[in-house]
């Protein structure tokens, strides 16, 4: 074996490559990265008709149904549409930038499946630094989206650029905050044990968590009500306007390819990934990211934008104090055995307390409207 | 260390999704917020003053058409009222009856656009949009029955209208008015009371009452700053004077106030609506009016409450069978007077949503 | 119902102020000196039981030897109206004084005659085409344009 894999076999403690795989690691390797560009691109045409389709109906109308049977064949179509297209530069634009945008945007998004667990131990690489991984490499697509901003030489790009940056800033550290929380239950930062650990999902132990990491999840990819980067009605289409043919079709794969990501992370998180009775793992697993995605495709026909500095307001005033007063209350309820002796107490506290903190918190400390903050 | 910073111009339009059309700002920005912005028009402009000058009083009809192209009857009706005006014709019972049921159910149309371009401006993701294009769909087919078109309707003519109603108008009317006091509360339970929306309109882009009324601003933008003017009431034309309804007012004149505004202006049509239906007359629907109207020498001005403000035709006639001059009072154009002081210091998302709660339509500023 | 002010009432309040300031009235409206267009619309605005503080609308005629500026002024208060005209004999230059100062929705409406006539208003903040380019040439809404 290569001294480089020695080490990186190191680093990530593999222990589910089956025995009698010939090669060990480098056909685990293999075999892992296919099958998640293979998930990924079939994930990405899978929630993109989910999309279409779901926001068709909340909309009293049909979505897509000409192309294949229910209009199946939809995203095909699409790709084949968005990738014989002409692919334009701008004559002012930063080639070499605006080239690469799209490829450091994606490549990211690839990156996290690296760590989340389709069954038990079924994972390109156990990191035992998982969820540090995942926070590290996501806001990497960021890079790729200022890129993109600046190399186009078009005001809406860099506009949209620049309210990716400055809110991906903000949401970093109420996602992280969020995810402690899971972190101190569990007792471990792989993603593959987190899931281990959730005899009972830890969305009921940690409902306030799984509600920031949601908001934070969504503000992070560009979901609404959080979409501000790409805001259709202000900045006609943010970052990516001016981009088109095939660098167009990366970033509409990345968008995707991201909100698959937060909603496997969510799922692995908070609904406990693989684990499900009868049906077999991986599918859970595929059901479970549905689930989530479906909950974003529903925010999104149904709330308003917020404005940039309701954003920032947002991430800091409301946020940032509930992650750091959910990660104290789980600490004490760590150190006190909950999580292993009175699961049942622990969840009924734990969903009072939600309750009661929203509420509060929303009513007397922190009102959407109120109070403007100069970015 | 304050870092040198400059003004950023951004050329918003005439190509942009939430412009309502070919309009086109010129904004300075500094960072996200608006420094000055100048309105751009010109981009629709078809000269529709000039061709009036050279068609025949019934020609002009299709061009009124065209002017907000969202709001066909009204602009029609209140062509044909000047015109009428000026060759002092008496219009038929019946007729001016389906004017103003047709003119009302326009208004409804035309609000219901409104309303869901602003929440789409707001970012609600054609949702809204959508819920109320489905309403209007239903009016569009009552005047399809009507008039045989979808858009240009070219319905009204000088002194009636071009047909009666058919057989089946009525009962396809009855059901609409029964059916949309309930789609009106669902309006509401969307997103009236939705947090993001009270954060994003309340208190955003105020336009102060005196300011409105110095910026000869009209309509539902008018009232909602807090002045109760509907020239149904204040200056009834056609038969308005014998409808029982209410004006209704807000206070701030924020955005929210004119989304508020519009919907509740949404019911009143329909009790204006409802009355007419009732009292409607038979009888012929159209004057005996020449071919060709020579109105005698003078000029005539008329006003009506269109669903975005006073529209109202200046004709002056030299006995000639096409208008001397025909001029056009635009709501549109005028209400964006105020567009510059009331997006001034705020944020770029905020202009977009001042811009929607004004309610423009191209066609009618360049005409 | 608006009232329409009779222009030869409202002529001769207006004459103890301004004398030879109105040049023709009627009961319809009341044609006023170019020159003096902008005091008696001040007094036309600010005197108590006028109160014009409405500005319906903005609109010029081509009658060939002159122009006609025309202003339907409204009183919300009164509910009470009058067109007050204005008239230009130079058809090389005409020129007006604005009354934007008094009220600002004559803002756009000026912009519009100066574009379509060529009727300068002197005083406007932006006295410059607003439908045509720049470079167009002619007024279109003259009656000698083709």
């Amino acid at each position: 074996m290569a001294t480089a894999g020695l080490n990186i076999y190191h680093l990530a403690r593999l222990q589910a490559v089956s025995p009698d795989w010939p090669g060990g690691f480098w056909w685990h390797w293999l075999f892992f990265t296919v099958v998640i560009i293979g998930f990924v691109l079939t994930m990405v045409m899978g929630v993109i008709y989910i999309e279409r389709r779901g926001m068709g109906r909340m909309q009293s109308r049909l979505g897509p149904n000409r192309t294949g049977p229910f209009g199946l064949l939809q995203p095909v179509a699409d790709a084949v549409k968005v990738l014989l297209k002409e692919n334009i530069v701008p004559a002012a634009a930063d080639k070499l930038v605006h080239w690469l945008a799209p490829v450091i945007a994606f490549a990211p998004a690839l990156m996290l499946f690296a760590v989340i667990p389709f069954e038990n131990g079924a994972l390109l690489a156990d990191l035992n630094i998982g969820i540090l991984y995942v926070i590290a490499i996501s806001s990497v697509s960021t890079v790729g989206i200022f890129m993109a901003g600046w190399g186009s030489s078009n005001k809406y790009s860099l506009l949209g650029a620049m309210r990716n940056v400055a809110a991906i800033v903000s949401y970093e550290i109420p996602m992280v905050l969020a995810i402690v929380g899971v972190v101190l239950i569990a007792g471990s930062l792989s993603l593959n044990d987190i899931v281990v650990a959730q005899n009972v999902p830890f969305i009921l132990l940690q409902p306030l968590g799984f509600l920031l990491f949601f908001a934070a999840g969504c503000a992070e990819i560009n979901r609404s009500p959080f979409d501000l980067m790409e805001a259709d009605s202000e900045l006609v289409a943010g970052f990516h306007t001016e981009y088109s043919g095939m660098k167009f079709a990366m970033f509409y794969l990345v968008e995707y390819a991201e909100a698959v990501a937060i909603s496997a992370i969510i799922a692995t998180l908070f609904l406990g990934g693989w684990k499900g009775p009868i049906l077999p793992p991986w599918l859970w697993f595929v059901v479970k990211i549905i689930l989530v995605f479906f909950a974003m495709v529903w925010t999104r026909t149904t709330l308003p934008r917020i404005r940039i500095d309701q954003l920032m307001a947002f991430a800091w005033k409301f946020l940032f104090p509930m992650s750091l007063l959910n990660m104290f209350i789980t600490a004490l309820q760590v150190l006190a055995g909950w999580p292993t002796e009175l699961v049942w107490v622990m969840i009924i506290v734990n969903i009072a307390v939600m309750a009661i903190l929203v509420l509060v918190w929303s009513r007397f400390f922190f009102r959407l409207g109120g109070g403007r903050v100069e970015i | 260390m304050a870092v040198r910073t400059e003004p950023f111009v951004l050329n918003m339009g005439p190509v942009h999704p939430s412009t309502h059309g070919v309009f086109r700002m010129r904004v300075t920005l500094d960072g996200e917020v608006v420094v000055d912005i100048e309105p751009v028009f010109g981009y629709l402009h078809r000269g529709i003053e000039k061709l009036a000058e050279q068609r025949t009083y019934t020609g002009v009809i299709p061009l009124t058409d065209r002017l907000d192209y969202i709001s066909s009857m009204s602009n029609n009706l209140a062509y044909c009222l000047a015109a009428e005006k000026l060759a002092g014709i008496k219009v038929p019972e019946r007729a001016e009856y389906i004017r103003v049921i047709m003119s009302e159910l326009q208004r409804v149309a035309a609000l219901l656009i409104a309303v869901g371009a602003f929440l789409n401006d707001c970012g609600a993701y054609f949702t809204p949009f959508l819920y109320m294009f489905r309403e209007r769909e239903r009016i569009v087919d009552l005047f399809e029955m009507a008039s045989g078109q979808r858009l240009t309707y070219n319905y009204m003519r000088v002194g009636g209208v071009s047909q009666d109603l058919p057989e089946e108008f009525m009962p396809a009317l009855r059901k609409f008015m029964d059916m949309m006091p309930r789609f009106m509360d669902e309006y509401d339970q969307l997103l009236m009371q939705n947090e993001i929306l009270l954060a994003r309109a309340k208190g955003v882009g105020i336009l102060s009452k005196e300011q409105a009324i110095n910026c000869s601003i009209s309509g539902p933008v008018l009232r909602a700053s807090g002045v109760k003017w509907d020239i149904r009431q204040a200056d009834p034309y056609s038969i308005y004077d014998r409808f029982d309804f209410d004006i209704p007012t807000q206070t701030t004149g924020d955005c929210y106030d004119r989304y508020r505004q519009r919907v509740e202006e949404t019911r009143q049509s329909l009790r204006i609506i409802r009355q007419a239906m009732e009292q409607l007359p038979s009888g012929p629907v159209r004057a005996e009016v020449p071919h060709l109207v020579r109105p005698p020498v003078g000029e005539a001005y008329a006003h009506i409450e269109a669903p975005k403000g006073e529209l109202g035709f200046y004709l002056v006639s030299d006995n000639s069978i096409a208008p001397y001059r025909c001029h056009i009072r635009p709501p549109s154009l005028i209400n964006l007077t105020a567009l510059r002081d009331m997006v001034r210091g705020w944020k770029i998302a905020d202009l977009i949503i001042i811009f929607g709660s004004i309610d423009i339509t191209v066609g009618e500023i360049d005409r | 119902m608006t009232v329409a002010l009779s222009g030869k009432e409202v002529a001769s309040k207006i004459e103890e102020k301004f004398s030879g300031s109105v040049v023709e009235s009627t009961p319809e409206n009341l044609v006023v000196k170019s020159d003096q267009l902008l005091d008696v619309a001040r007094f036309l605005k600010e005197t108590g039981g006028l109160d014009f503080d409405y500005l319906n609308f903005v609109t010029a005629v081509d009658y060939y030897d002159h122009f006609e500026v025309a202003y339907l002024l409204s009183s919300l208060e009164h509910n009470h109206s009058l067109m007050v005209k204005a008239r230009c004999y130079d058809r090389e230059n005409p020129a007006l004084p604005s009354v934007t100062g008094l009220w600002q929705g004559a803002d756009f409406q000026e912009r519009e005659i100066y574009d379509l006539f060529g009727i300068n208003f002197e005083g406007h903040p932006s006295m410059k085409r607003i439908f045509l380019w720049d470079g167009f040439e002619g007024h279109p809404l003259r009656k000698d344009y083709i």
